[in-house]
Protein backbone atom coordinates (compact mmCIF):
# COMPACT_ATOMS: atom_id res chain seq x y z
CA UNK A 1 0.00 0.00 0.00
CA UNK A 2 0.96 3.23 -0.47
CA UNK A 3 3.05 5.02 1.54
CA UNK A 4 2.39 7.26 4.93
CA UNK A 5 1.74 10.93 3.76
CA UNK A 6 2.22 14.21 5.84
CA UNK A 7 -1.07 15.69 6.29
CA UNK A 8 -4.60 13.95 6.07
CA UNK A 9 -5.70 15.74 3.01
CA UNK A 10 -2.91 14.68 0.61
CA UNK A 11 -3.74 11.76 -1.81
CA UNK A 12 -1.85 8.24 -1.14
CA UNK A 13 0.20 8.01 -4.37
CA UNK A 14 0.31 4.71 -5.95
CA UNK A 15 3.37 2.64 -6.88
CA UNK A 16 4.64 2.82 -9.88
CA UNK A 17 6.86 0.62 -12.33
CA UNK A 18 7.38 0.41 -16.12
CA UNK A 19 8.06 -1.53 -18.64
CA UNK A 20 9.86 -0.51 -22.01
CA UNK A 21 8.59 -0.88 -25.45
CA UNK A 22 11.53 -1.01 -27.78
CA UNK A 23 12.30 -1.48 -32.02
CA UNK A 24 13.45 0.43 -34.53
CA UNK A 25 12.27 3.51 -36.26
CA UNK A 26 8.40 2.94 -37.44
CA UNK A 27 8.15 -0.43 -36.27
CA UNK A 28 4.36 -0.14 -34.26
CA UNK A 29 5.91 0.99 -31.01
CA UNK A 30 3.45 3.50 -30.24
CA UNK A 31 0.61 2.06 -31.86
CA UNK A 32 1.55 -0.89 -29.15
CA UNK A 33 1.79 1.70 -26.17
CA UNK A 34 -1.73 3.24 -27.42
CA UNK A 35 -3.77 -0.59 -27.74
CA UNK A 36 -3.22 -1.13 -23.97
CA UNK A 37 -2.74 2.29 -22.29
CA UNK A 38 -6.00 3.31 -20.52
CA UNK A 39 -4.96 7.00 -21.48
CA UNK A 40 -4.80 8.05 -25.35
CA UNK A 41 -0.34 7.92 -25.39
CA UNK A 42 1.31 11.00 -24.44
CA UNK A 43 4.35 12.59 -25.10
CA UNK A 44 6.78 14.59 -23.63
CA UNK A 45 9.57 16.40 -25.88
CA UNK A 46 13.16 17.15 -24.29
CA UNK A 47 15.76 19.22 -26.09
CA UNK A 48 18.40 17.70 -26.93
CA UNK A 49 20.92 20.64 -26.37
CA UNK A 50 20.06 19.87 -22.40
CA UNK A 51 18.98 16.21 -22.42
CA UNK A 52 21.74 14.91 -23.78
CA UNK A 53 24.85 17.28 -23.66
CA UNK A 54 27.04 18.64 -20.72
CA UNK A 55 26.10 22.27 -20.85
CA UNK A 56 25.88 24.30 -17.75
CA UNK A 57 24.52 27.42 -19.36
CA UNK A 58 22.00 28.46 -21.74
CA UNK A 59 24.27 30.94 -23.66
CA UNK A 60 24.30 30.27 -27.26
CA UNK A 61 21.05 28.00 -27.01
CA UNK A 62 19.11 30.59 -29.10
CA UNK A 63 21.79 30.19 -31.73
CA UNK A 64 20.24 26.21 -31.94
CA UNK A 65 18.15 24.52 -33.72
CA UNK A 66 15.49 23.28 -31.48
CA UNK A 67 16.29 19.35 -32.01
CA UNK A 68 13.89 17.48 -29.64
CA UNK A 69 13.97 13.93 -28.42
CA UNK A 70 9.96 12.58 -27.65
CA UNK A 71 9.03 9.86 -25.87
CA UNK A 72 5.59 8.41 -26.18
CA UNK A 73 3.66 6.93 -22.86
CA UNK A 74 1.23 5.04 -22.13
CA UNK A 75 -0.48 4.05 -18.35
CA UNK A 76 -2.28 0.87 -16.99
CA UNK A 77 -3.62 1.10 -13.58
CA UNK A 78 -2.60 -2.80 -11.85
CA UNK A 79 -4.32 -2.05 -8.52
CA UNK A 80 -5.78 0.94 -6.41
CA UNK A 81 -2.37 1.06 -5.16
CA UNK A 82 0.20 0.21 -8.17
CA UNK A 83 0.65 1.75 -11.91
CA UNK A 84 2.31 0.51 -14.87
CA UNK A 85 3.97 2.84 -17.25
CA UNK A 86 4.41 1.75 -20.99
CA UNK A 87 7.69 3.70 -22.73
CA UNK A 88 8.61 3.64 -26.33
CA UNK A 89 11.88 4.25 -26.59
CA UNK A 90 13.18 6.65 -29.04
CA UNK A 91 13.80 4.70 -32.53
CA UNK A 92 16.33 6.90 -33.82
CA UNK A 93 19.63 5.46 -33.04
CA UNK A 94 21.20 8.42 -31.99
CA UNK A 95 18.82 9.24 -29.29
CA UNK A 96 19.60 6.25 -27.79
CA UNK A 97 22.06 7.72 -25.02
CA UNK A 98 18.33 8.38 -23.61
CA UNK A 99 18.14 4.75 -23.17
CA UNK A 100 19.98 4.21 -20.48
CA UNK A 101 18.07 6.38 -18.29
CA UNK A 102 14.87 4.53 -19.45
CA UNK A 103 16.43 1.29 -18.67
CA UNK A 104 16.71 2.25 -15.13
CA UNK A 105 14.30 0.44 -12.95
CA UNK A 106 12.38 -1.50 -15.55
CA UNK A 107 10.70 -4.39 -15.36
CA UNK A 108 12.10 -5.76 -18.47
CA UNK A 109 11.23 -4.89 -22.55
CA UNK A 110 9.71 -5.80 -25.34
CA UNK A 111 11.34 -5.78 -28.73
CA UNK A 112 9.20 -5.19 -31.51
CA UNK A 113 10.24 -6.47 -34.72
CA UNK A 114 8.81 -5.58 -38.02
CA UNK A 115 8.39 -8.77 -39.71
CA UNK A 116 9.41 -6.79 -43.08
CA UNK A 117 13.04 -5.75 -41.94
CA UNK A 118 13.50 -7.32 -38.82
CA UNK A 119 17.22 -6.10 -39.21
CA UNK A 120 15.99 -2.19 -37.64
CA UNK A 121 15.24 -4.09 -34.65
CA UNK A 122 18.48 -5.67 -34.46
CA UNK A 123 20.14 -2.68 -32.05
CA UNK A 124 17.26 -2.62 -29.66
CA UNK A 125 17.70 -6.52 -29.49
CA UNK A 126 21.54 -6.08 -28.89
CA UNK A 127 20.83 -3.23 -26.03
CA UNK A 128 19.18 -5.49 -23.80
CA UNK A 129 20.87 -8.31 -24.20
CA UNK A 130 24.54 -6.71 -23.64
CA UNK A 131 22.88 -5.08 -20.50
CA UNK A 132 21.11 -8.55 -19.33
CA UNK A 133 17.86 -6.58 -19.34
CA UNK A 134 14.91 -9.08 -19.80
CA UNK A 135 13.01 -9.09 -22.80
CA UNK A 136 10.44 -10.52 -24.98
CA UNK A 137 10.06 -10.17 -28.65
CA UNK A 138 7.35 -9.32 -30.38
CA UNK A 139 6.88 -10.12 -34.11
CA UNK A 140 4.68 -7.35 -35.17
CA UNK A 141 2.40 -8.22 -38.77
CA UNK A 142 1.83 -5.96 -41.42
CA UNK A 143 -1.54 -5.60 -41.39
CA UNK A 144 -1.44 -8.30 -38.81
CA UNK A 145 0.03 -10.67 -41.29
CA UNK A 146 2.14 -13.07 -40.48
CA UNK A 147 4.05 -14.83 -43.19
CA UNK A 148 6.48 -16.69 -40.91
CA UNK A 149 6.52 -18.87 -37.85
CA UNK A 150 7.80 -17.41 -34.52
CA UNK A 151 10.73 -20.27 -34.71
CA UNK A 152 12.08 -19.10 -37.70
CA UNK A 153 11.95 -15.26 -36.65
CA UNK A 154 13.72 -16.31 -33.79
CA UNK A 155 16.55 -18.30 -35.77
CA UNK A 156 16.52 -15.22 -38.24
CA UNK A 157 17.84 -13.20 -35.16
CA UNK A 158 19.78 -14.87 -33.40
CA UNK A 159 17.98 -15.62 -30.49
CA UNK A 160 18.74 -17.79 -27.38
CA UNK A 161 16.02 -20.22 -26.46
CA UNK A 162 14.76 -18.14 -23.12
CA UNK A 163 13.72 -15.29 -24.63
CA UNK A 164 10.06 -15.44 -26.16
CA UNK A 165 9.03 -15.21 -29.41
CA UNK A 166 5.22 -13.94 -29.60
CA UNK A 167 3.53 -12.95 -32.75
CA UNK A 168 1.60 -10.19 -32.77
CA UNK A 169 -0.67 -7.18 -33.95
CA UNK A 170 0.13 -3.73 -32.01
CA UNK A 171 -3.26 -2.44 -32.79
CA UNK A 172 -4.91 -5.38 -31.10
CA UNK A 173 -5.06 -4.78 -27.31
CA UNK A 174 -5.66 -8.48 -26.76
CA UNK A 175 -2.89 -9.01 -28.53
CA UNK A 176 -0.87 -6.72 -26.53
CA UNK A 177 -1.85 -7.93 -23.47
CA UNK A 178 -0.30 -11.27 -23.84
CA UNK A 179 2.93 -10.23 -25.28
CA UNK A 180 3.25 -8.14 -21.29
CA UNK A 181 1.67 -11.38 -19.92
CA UNK A 182 4.72 -13.40 -21.83
CA UNK A 183 7.16 -10.80 -20.55
CA UNK A 184 5.96 -10.87 -16.92
CA UNK A 185 6.01 -14.92 -17.24
CA UNK A 186 9.60 -14.85 -18.63
CA UNK A 187 10.46 -12.77 -15.29
CA UNK A 188 8.95 -15.01 -12.76
CA UNK A 189 10.04 -17.83 -14.54
CA UNK A 190 13.64 -16.52 -13.74
CA UNK A 191 12.89 -16.23 -10.04
CA UNK A 192 10.86 -19.11 -8.92
CA UNK A 193 14.14 -21.74 -9.60
CA UNK A 194 15.39 -20.55 -6.50
CA UNK A 195 14.00 -20.21 -2.67
CA UNK A 196 12.90 -16.36 -2.56
CA UNK A 197 15.32 -15.21 0.30
CA UNK A 198 12.85 -12.13 1.14
CA UNK A 199 9.61 -14.54 1.98
CA UNK B 1 12.80 36.65 -38.97
CA UNK B 2 15.81 35.05 -37.30
CA UNK B 3 15.03 33.12 -33.85
CA UNK B 4 11.40 32.29 -34.32
CA UNK B 5 9.12 30.06 -32.63
CA UNK B 6 11.92 27.05 -33.23
CA UNK B 7 14.48 28.84 -30.74
CA UNK B 8 11.70 30.12 -28.24
CA UNK B 9 9.79 27.03 -27.67
CA UNK B 10 13.59 26.29 -25.97
CA UNK B 11 14.23 29.13 -24.63
CA UNK B 12 11.22 30.12 -22.85
CA UNK B 13 10.60 26.78 -20.59
CA UNK B 14 13.89 27.54 -19.21
CA UNK B 15 12.87 30.96 -18.08
CA UNK B 16 10.78 29.29 -15.59
CA UNK B 17 13.63 27.87 -13.81
CA UNK B 18 15.58 31.34 -13.89
CA UNK B 19 17.98 29.77 -16.54
CA UNK B 20 18.52 26.95 -14.85
CA UNK B 21 19.14 23.52 -16.42
CA UNK B 22 19.98 21.14 -13.60
CA UNK B 23 17.73 20.00 -10.91
CA UNK B 24 19.03 20.64 -6.80
CA UNK B 25 18.01 17.20 -6.70
CA UNK B 26 18.12 13.67 -7.80
CA UNK B 27 14.40 13.23 -6.52
CA UNK B 28 12.48 12.55 -9.28
CA UNK B 29 13.03 9.83 -11.89
CA UNK B 30 10.13 9.45 -14.97
CA UNK B 31 7.53 7.49 -13.04
CA UNK B 32 8.13 9.17 -9.73
CA UNK B 33 4.91 9.62 -8.41
CA UNK B 34 3.87 13.53 -7.45
CA UNK B 35 1.03 15.15 -4.84
CA UNK B 36 0.36 18.03 -3.63
CA UNK B 37 0.31 18.54 0.15
CA UNK B 38 -3.25 19.01 1.08
CA UNK B 39 -3.48 21.31 3.27
CA UNK B 40 -0.55 23.52 1.91
CA UNK B 41 2.20 24.06 4.89
CA UNK B 42 1.64 27.58 6.85
CA UNK B 43 3.74 30.59 5.62
CA UNK B 44 4.04 28.87 2.27
CA UNK B 45 5.23 31.66 -0.18
CA UNK B 46 2.30 32.54 -2.67
CA UNK B 47 3.62 30.32 -5.87
CA UNK B 48 4.19 31.28 -8.71
CA UNK B 49 1.71 30.95 -11.98
CA UNK B 50 3.58 27.63 -13.50
CA UNK B 51 4.30 26.26 -9.86
CA UNK B 52 0.14 27.06 -9.09
CA UNK B 53 -0.55 24.70 -12.15
CA UNK B 54 1.46 21.93 -11.11
CA UNK B 55 -0.02 22.39 -7.84
CA UNK B 56 -3.49 21.72 -9.07
CA UNK B 57 -2.37 19.01 -11.75
CA UNK B 58 -0.99 16.74 -8.87
CA UNK B 59 -3.87 17.15 -6.46
CA UNK B 60 -4.67 13.49 -7.26
CA UNK B 61 -0.79 11.87 -7.71
CA UNK B 62 0.94 11.99 -11.10
CA UNK B 63 3.63 10.36 -12.48
CA UNK B 64 6.78 13.04 -13.42
CA UNK B 65 6.54 12.42 -16.99
CA UNK B 66 2.53 12.40 -17.32
CA UNK B 67 2.99 15.99 -15.52
CA UNK B 68 5.49 17.13 -18.39
CA UNK B 69 3.28 15.76 -21.19
CA UNK B 70 0.13 17.67 -19.50
CA UNK B 71 2.46 20.11 -19.07
CA UNK B 72 3.56 20.37 -22.33
CA UNK B 73 7.07 20.99 -21.21
CA UNK B 74 10.09 19.08 -21.06
CA UNK B 75 10.96 16.44 -18.28
CA UNK B 76 14.04 18.51 -17.52
CA UNK B 77 11.93 22.21 -17.25
CA UNK B 78 9.53 20.23 -14.77
CA UNK B 79 11.88 18.40 -12.62
CA UNK B 80 13.62 21.53 -11.76
CA UNK B 81 10.37 23.35 -10.85
CA UNK B 82 9.57 19.90 -8.55
CA UNK B 83 12.84 19.95 -6.75
CA UNK B 84 11.54 23.66 -5.82
CA UNK B 85 7.90 22.52 -4.85
CA UNK B 86 9.72 20.00 -2.77
CA UNK B 87 12.41 22.02 -1.06
CA UNK B 88 9.18 24.61 -0.25
CA UNK B 89 7.23 21.92 1.04
CA UNK B 90 4.50 21.72 -1.44
CA UNK B 91 4.30 18.34 -2.63
CA UNK B 92 5.51 14.81 -1.58
CA UNK B 93 7.63 12.74 -4.15
CA UNK B 94 7.34 8.94 -4.17
CA UNK B 95 9.69 7.35 -5.73
CA UNK B 96 9.10 3.98 -8.32
CA UNK B 97 8.66 0.67 -7.05
CA UNK B 98 11.82 -0.94 -6.71
CA UNK B 99 11.60 -4.11 -8.75
CA UNK B 100 13.85 -6.81 -6.81
CA UNK B 101 13.71 -7.75 -3.65
CA UNK B 102 16.99 -8.65 -2.27
CA UNK B 103 18.53 -8.99 -5.44
CA UNK B 104 15.60 -11.16 -7.05
CA UNK B 105 13.02 -9.35 -8.68
CA UNK B 106 10.08 -9.31 -6.36
CA UNK B 107 7.80 -12.18 -6.79
CA UNK B 108 4.49 -10.76 -5.17
CA UNK B 109 5.19 -7.54 -7.57
CA UNK B 110 5.25 -9.72 -10.75
CA UNK B 111 2.12 -11.59 -9.63
CA UNK B 112 0.64 -8.69 -8.87
CA UNK B 113 1.48 -7.11 -12.38
CA UNK B 114 0.72 -10.49 -14.27
CA UNK B 115 -2.95 -10.62 -12.38
CA UNK B 116 -3.62 -7.11 -13.41
CA UNK B 117 -2.36 -7.46 -17.08
CA UNK B 118 -5.47 -10.62 -17.02
CA UNK B 119 -8.29 -8.02 -16.58
CA UNK B 120 -7.48 -5.66 -18.73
Amino acid sequence: MAGSDPTDGTVAAPDTVKILIAGGFGVGKTTMVGSVSEIAPLRTEEPLTVAGLDIDDLKGIEEKRSTTVALDFGRITIADDLVLYLFGTPGQQRFWFMWNDLAIGALGAVVLVDVRRPESSFAAIDFFERRSIPFVVGVNGFHGLHPYPAEEIRESLALPADVPVLLCDARERESCRDVLIALIDRLIADVEPRPSPAR
Amino acid sequence: MSGGDEAGRLVRPFALTGGRTRPSRADFTLITTVTTVDPPPERAARPQPEHARILRLCARPVAVAELAARLDLPVSVVVIMLCDLLEAGLITARPPRPVTATGDLDLDLLQKVRDGLGRI
